[in-house]
C-alpha cells in the first residue's frame, strides 16, 4: 500500500485548512482538513473506513470507538486535528488479509452481535482491555465495555465473546458447541 | 442416506451467522456508509418550543452560506402539496410546519448543502420567530374543558380527543363484578419510551431525471409499505420507485413509519437532481421519531375468595403526541391491548380506551412489541400481582388457579382471540424451581429481620405474534401477509428472497436453515437477500415478531413447492411413477429400493438440462403466506431483587426466563433474542424513559439524559426452554423477538413491589428510579410518573 496518501476532504472556502498526518491501521495518511472536522468523520468520509460508526454524538454509545495510540477513544468527540502525528486503529485494522483477530472470531462464535452497529466499537474496547489484562474476570470485561452501548444482545454474549478471545489469545482452544459452523468461512 | 440435518445447518442447528462475516470486519453497509456521486447532504432545523405559532421564517441567512444548495420551508412544501402527509393511522402529519409547531423537535425547515457541516451552518443561519402557546403534556390536561386545541388544522376537531374505543362484553363483565367476593383495583402509567436503535434514521434519495426513477436508500423495516406510501404521497408511479433498505443498525419498531426527513430528502433530490443524504442525529431521533407506550391504566379484577378470576375491566388513556401516527393494524385503535389476560381462564372482560393529542412527538410504534401488547401484558401482570396481594394469596398459586390448562386448547380469550397451544403450568414450575421459590419466603423473612429487602416478581403471559391473518389485520387496507421467492440454480445452489427485512434478527442465517430443512440443500449453499423492492417479493416487513410466523412460513411453503416439482423430475430421472418416489432429507428414492435415488442437486441440474416432456423447465417459485391465526408463545419470567432501603437502588440477584416459542430454528439466535429482550425489559423497569417538563421540553433528548443500561448494570440471565409446536405454522415455530421485552418489565416491578410489601405501597410507576423507590419507602405512598403540568404562579 501507499506510504503516503492525500485524502480529499471537502472544505468550505472561509475556514482555513490544517494539514494533518497520522498512521491509520499501520499506513501513513495525510489530509488538509477544517479544524472543526471530527476524527470519526475524517475516518469515515475522508479515508472511507466506514466500519467506525457514529451513534449518539455525545460520547455515550461508543459505536465510534477507535484506538488512539492503543487507548480506546470515542472518535465522534475528538477533532481530527488532535490526531495529528498519532496512531489510530479502526475495526478495519483488526484482521490481517488471511486471518481474523481472535476477538472477531469470538464475537462470531459466541453470537456477540446482532445488528452489528455497535460491534466495531465493542471489539476495539475489548482489544484495549485484553492487551492490558490478558486474563480478565467477567466483571472486568463488563467494566471495560461499559462505555459501549448495545441495544440488541443484552451483553451476556458479548462478555462471553471477549472471554473466548482472551482464552484464545492466551494460547488455549476455547470451548465451542458442536453446532454447524454455518455462514461459510469466517 | 438421509443427511444429518444439524450438519447441513437445518432446523435446530445453532448455526453461526452469515451476516457476521461482514459486521465483524466493519464491512456492514449501513445507510450512512453509502456514497453516491455528486451527493448533497441535508440537515433539519427543529422547533425549540412544544407549542407555538410560527410568525415568520427568514431563510436568507442560510442561502448566504457558501455551499448551500437548497433551503426548504413549510411554505415551499405546501406549494407542492407536500406540507402534510398521511399517517399509518388515518391522520395527517406535518412534514414541515406551516401554521404552528406542535411538539418540541418538530421539523421547521431543512438545508441541503455540499457537506453536512455546511448544512448545519445553514440551519443555524435561519431565523424563526415563534409566538408561544400553552403546551399540553399529559392526557388529563389534554381533556380539560378549557384545553387549547392542538389540531386546529383539522376541520371538525373540536377538542384534543382522537378516539374512544371499546371491546369486550360490558354487561357480562358488570354481572361478573356484581358476583365477586373481592374486587382489586390498581392505576398506573406505562411511561413513554423510545426504541432508540444505536443507528438513528436516514435516507439517500436519488431521483434520475433521465429515467424518471426514484431510488431511495432508507433505514426502513418495511420497504414495500414505504414504496406504496411514497407513491401516494409524492405521486410517483410505484414502478418508478425503488426502496433499498441496507443493513440496519437496529430497528425495534422505530424504523417502521414514514418520517418527514425521508420525504424532504426525496423532494430535495427531485429539485436538485442530485442524490441527497439525510442522516438524523441522536437527538433528532429521540425527540421526533416513533416512541412506544405512554398509556395510563385503570384496572379492576373481580374474584372469588378461592382465587378464581370472574372478570376484568380495563380503561386506558393513551398519549399519542401531536399526530396520530401509530403504526398498527388499522382496525384496532389501541393496538392489541385486548390481548391482555389471554393466558388466563377469564370468563368475561371489558376494555375501554381513549386516545388524545398532546404537544409531544408523534409515534406510538410497536417498540419491540406487537402493537401495545407490551402495555397489555405489563398491565395484566401488575393487576394479577395486586389481585393476589388483595386476596392474600401466594403469587404463584394465584396464577396456577387461573392459567389456561394444557387440554383447554383451542381457547377463546376474554376479548375474543383464539389461543391454540401451550404448557403454561409446566413453564411456571420450571421457573419457580430455578429461582428457588419454595425456600424464598423464609429467606425473605430472615433477610428482613436483618434490614435487607428482598423480593420476587413473577410474570407469566402469552402474546399474539405474527400479524396477521388477512381477515383481521391490515394497515390502511393493505393485508398483512408475506411472501418468499426461491430460485434453485442448476448446480443446486440457491437464492432466497423475502419481503421481510432483517435488522439484527439474522434472517440471512435462519431463512437458509428453513430451506435446508425442507430441501436438504446445505444452508451454506443458499444466499438470502432482503430489502430491495425491485428484487424482493412483496412483504409487510419485519416488526411485531412477525418474520418467522409469516415470512418464515412463506419460506417453508415455497420450499415445498420446489420439492413438489423436484419430485416429478426425480420420478423422471428414476424412471419410476411419482407415487413410488419417497423423500428423505436431501434426496428422492424409489420406494422399496432406498439405494436407487437422486439428490436434490441432481434434480436441480435436470431442471435445466433434462426435464420430462411437457414440463416447464427451471426450478424456481414463490409463495404468499396468509397465516390462519397468530402464534402464541408463552413465557414465564421471574426476577429476584434486593432493594437498598437507604438509597432506593435495587439490584437483580437472579433472573430466570422460561420461554416456549415452539420449534426453534436456530437456538443460539433465539437465546440471543431473549437476552436482548430481557435487557430492554430491565431498561424500562430501571432507568429508560422519556418524560417532559411542564413547558413540553423533552427530558431524554440524548444519551446523557435517556439512560440505557450498559454491560455493567445489566444482570445475567438464566434461560430455560419448553417446546410446544405451533399447530398451524408449517414448521411449528412461534414468534420470539419481543417476548422478553413484553413480559419482562412486570417481573422486575413485581419483585420490587414484593420487597416493599410491608410498607403498603401498591404501585410505583416505571422506571423504578432510586428516588421514586426511596420516596415510596419513606412515605408509604404510591409514586406517579405522570409528567407535571404548569400551574399558575
Amino acid at each position: 500500500m501507499t506510504l503516503f496518501e492525500e485524502v480529499p476532504v471537502t472544505t468550505t472556502r472561509e475556514i482555513p485548512v490544517r494539514r494533518v498526518q497520522m498512521r491509520v491501521n499501520g499506513e501513513t495518511r495525510a489530509a488538509n482538513i477544517e479544524p472543526r472536522l471530527l476524527l470519526a468523520h475524517l475516518l469515515r468520509n475522508g479515508l472511507q473506513l466506514t466500519g467506525t460508526h457514529t451513534g449518539c454524538d455525545t460520547t455515550n454509545c461508543g459505536a465510534c470507538t477507535v484506538l488512539f495510540d492503543g487507548q480506546p477513544v470515542k472518535s465522534c468527540t475528538m477533532f481530527a486535528v488532535q490526531a495529528d502525528g498519532h496512531e489510530i486503529t479502526t475495526v478495519e485494522g483488526l484482521a490481517t488479509a488471511s486471518e481474523l483477530h481472535p476477538i472477531q472470531e469470538g464475537f462470531k462464535d459466541e453470537h456477540g452481535l446482532q445488528c452489528g452497529f455497535c460491534t466495531p466499537g465493542m471489539m476495539l474496547s475489548a482489544k484495549a482491555l485484553l492487551e492490558e489484562n490478558p486474563n480478565p474476570t467477567e466483571d472486568e470485561v463488563r467494566w471495560a465495555l461499559s462505555g459501549n452501548l448495545c441495544r440488541c444482545t443484552g451483553y451476556q454474549n458479548i462478555v462471553k465473546a471477549v472471554l473466548w478471545a482472551a482464552e484464545k489469545m492466551r494460547g488455549y482452544t476455547p470451548a465451542s458447541d458442536d453446532a454447524a459452523d454455518g455462514g461459510g468461512e469466517a | 442416506m438421509a443427511l444429518d440435518e444439524v450438519k447441513i445447518g437445518g432446523l435446530g442447528a445453532s448455526r453461526r451467522r452469515v451476516e457476521d462475516n461482514r459486521f465483524i470486519r466493519g464491512k456492514g453497509n449501513y445507510v450512512d456508509d453509502i456514497v453516491l456521486p455528486g451527493m448533497l447532504h441535508m440537515e433539519i432545523l427543529r422547533s425549540p418550543l412544544a407549542h407555538a405559532r410560527i410568525a415568520s421564517i427568514d431563510v436568507s441567512g442560510a442561502w448566504a452560506v457558501p455551499g448551500v444548495r437548497l433551503v426548504l420551508t413549510g411554505e415551499m412544501m405546501a406549494a407542492r402539496n407536500l406540507a402534510w402527509m398521511p399517517t399509518l393511522s388515518y391522520d395527517t402529519q406535518a412534514v414541515l410546519a406551516t401554521d404552528k409547531v406542535r411538539f418540541q423537535g418538530q421539523e421547521v425547515a431543512c438545508v441541503i448543502a455540499d457537506d453536512p457541516y455546511i448544512a448545519k451552518d445553514g440551519c443555524e443561519a435561519i431565523v424563526v420567530e415563534y409566538e408561544p402557546l400553552p403546551p399540553i403534556v399529559n392526557p388529563q390536561q389534554a381533556m380539560a374543558v378549557d384545553a387549547p386545541l392542538i389540531r386546529d388544522d383539522k376541520v371538525n376537531q373540536a377538542d384534543n380527543k382522537i378516539f374512544d374505543w371499546e371491546v369486550g362484553d360490558k354487561d357480562g363483565t358488570d354481572r361478573a363484578f356484581a358476583q365477586a367476593d373481592v374486587v382489586s383495583e390498581i392505576e398506573m402509567h406505562y411511561p413513554r419510551s423510545h426504541p432508540s436503535p444505536i443507528e438513528a434514521c436516514g435516507s439517500i434519495a436519488d431521483f434520475d431525471r433521465s429515467t424518471s426513477k426514484l431510488t431511495v436508500y432508507m433505514t426502513t423495516q418495511a420497504p414495500h409499505i414505504i414504496r406504496a406510501a411514497v407513491s401516494l404521497v409524492a405521486e410517483i408511479p410505484e414502478h418508478m420507485i425503488r426502496i433499498i433498505s441496507p443493513d440496519l443498525g437496529g430497528g425495534f419498531g422505530n424504523k417502521v413509519p414514514v418520517y418527514p426527513g425521508y420525504v424532504m430528502s426525496i423532494l430535495a433530490s427531485i429539485l436538485t437532481e442530485r442524490p441527497v443524504k439525510w442522516i438524523e442525529d441522536k437527538s433528532g431521533n429521540l425527540i421526533s421519531t416513533g416512541f412506544g407506550r405512554d398509556v395510563y391504566l385503570k384496572g379492576q379484577v373481580a374474584m372469588r375468595n378461592d382465587g378464581k378470576i370472574l372478570g376484568v375491566r380495563m380503561h386506558t388513556d393513551s398519549d399519542h403526541g401531536a399526530f396520530f401516527s401509530d403504526a398498527q393494524p388499522s382496525k384496532f385503535k389501541i393496538g392489541l391491548m385486548h390481548s391482555a389476560f389471554a393466558c388466563y381462564d377469564v370468563p368475561t372482560a371489558h376494555l375501554t380506551a381513549t386516545g388524545v393529542y398532546t404537544n409531544k412527538a408523534p409515534g406510538g410504534v410497536a417498540y419491540r412489541c406487537s402493537f401495545r401488547v407490551t402495555e397489555a401484558m405489563f398491565f395484566q401482570e401488575r393487576m394479577i400481582c395486586a389481585a393476589a396481594d388483595d386476596l392474600g394469596m401466594d403469587q404463584a398459586e394465584f396464577r396456577r388457579v387461573n392459567l389456561v390448562r394444557d387440554d383447554d386448547f383451542p381457547k377463546r380469550t376474554p376479548f375474543g382471540f383464539l389461543t391454540d397451544s401451550g404448557q403454561y403450568e409446566k413453564c411456571l414450575d420450571i421457573g419457580l424451581e430455578a429461582i428457588g421459590y419454595a425456600d424464598f419466603k423464609q429467606e425473605q423473612e430472615e433477610a428482613r429481620k436483618r434490614g435487607r429487602l428482598l423480593g420476587i416478581g413473577i410474570s407469566t403471559m402469552t402474546e399474539p405474534l405474527g400479524a396477521g391473518n388477512s381477515r383481521e389485520y391490515d394497515i390502511l387496507g393493505i393485508k398483512m401477509f408475506d411472501s418468499a421467492e426461491l430460485r434453485i440454480h442448476m448446480t443446486g445452489k440457491a437464492i432466497l428472497r423475502t419481503g421481510a427485512k432483517t435488522q439484527g434478527q439474522g434472517h440471512e442465517t435462519t431463512w437458509a436453515q428453513i430451506v435446508a430443512h425442507e430441501l436438504g440443500i446445505p444452508a451454506d449453499d443458499i444466499v438470502v437477500e432482503e430489502g430491495d423492492t425491485d428484487t424482493a417479493p412483496f412483504g409487510m416487513g419485519t416488526y411485531a415478531s412477525r418474520s418467522t410466523p409469516v415470512a418464515g412460513a412463506a419460506v417453508a411453503m415455497v420450499s415445498r413447492k420446489i420439492r413438489a416439482k423436484a419430485r416429478k423430475i426425480a420420478a423422471h430421472l428414476l424412471e419410476a411413477s411419482e407415487e413410488d418416489v419417497e423423500w428423505e432429507l436431501g434426496r428422492f428414492y424409489v420406494r422399496g429400493a432406498q439405494d436407487r435415488g437422486v439428490s436434490i442437486q441432481e434434480c436441480a441440474m435436470a431442471a435445466y438440462s433434462n426435464v420430462p416432456d411437457g414440463m416447464e423447465p427451471g426450478l424456481e417459485n414463490n409463495a404468499y403466506y396468509d397465516p390462519p391465526n397468530l402464534t402464541w408463545p408463552f413465557a414465564c419470567y421471574i426476577a429476584k431483587v434486593e432493594v437498598d432501603p437507604e438509597t432506593g437502588v435495587w439490584d437483580v440477584l437472579h433472573m430466570v426466563a422460561v420461554d416456549d416459542c415452539g420449534v426453534r430454528i436456530n437456538p443460539m439466535i433465539v437465546e440471543g433474542q431473549i437476552m436482548g429482550g430481557l435487557t430492554e425489559a430491565y431498561a424500562m423497569a430501571n432507568m429508560q424513559f422519556i418524560t417532559f417538563d411542564e413547558d413540553g421540553n423533552c427530558i431524554g433528548s440524548n444519551y446523557m439524559d435517556y439512560l440505557l443500561p450498559t454491560a455493567w448494570e445489566t444482570p445475567g440471565f438464566e434461560l430455560h426452554e419448553v417446546v410446544t409446536p405451533c399447530p398451524h405454522h408449517p414448521i411449528g415455530a412461534k414468534g420470539i423477538g419481543e417476548c422478553a421485552t413484553v413480559g419482562g418489565p412486570a417481573a422486575f416491578v413485581n419483585a420490587v413491589m414484593d420487597a416493599l410489601k410491608h410498607t403498603g405501597v401498591r404501585n410505583i410507576d416505571m422506571p423504578l428510579l432510586p428516588d421514586r423507590v426511596h420516596d415510596a419507602l419513606t412515605t408509604g405512598n404510591d409514586v406517579s410518573g405522570m409528567p407535571p403540568v404548569k400551574t399558575e404562579a
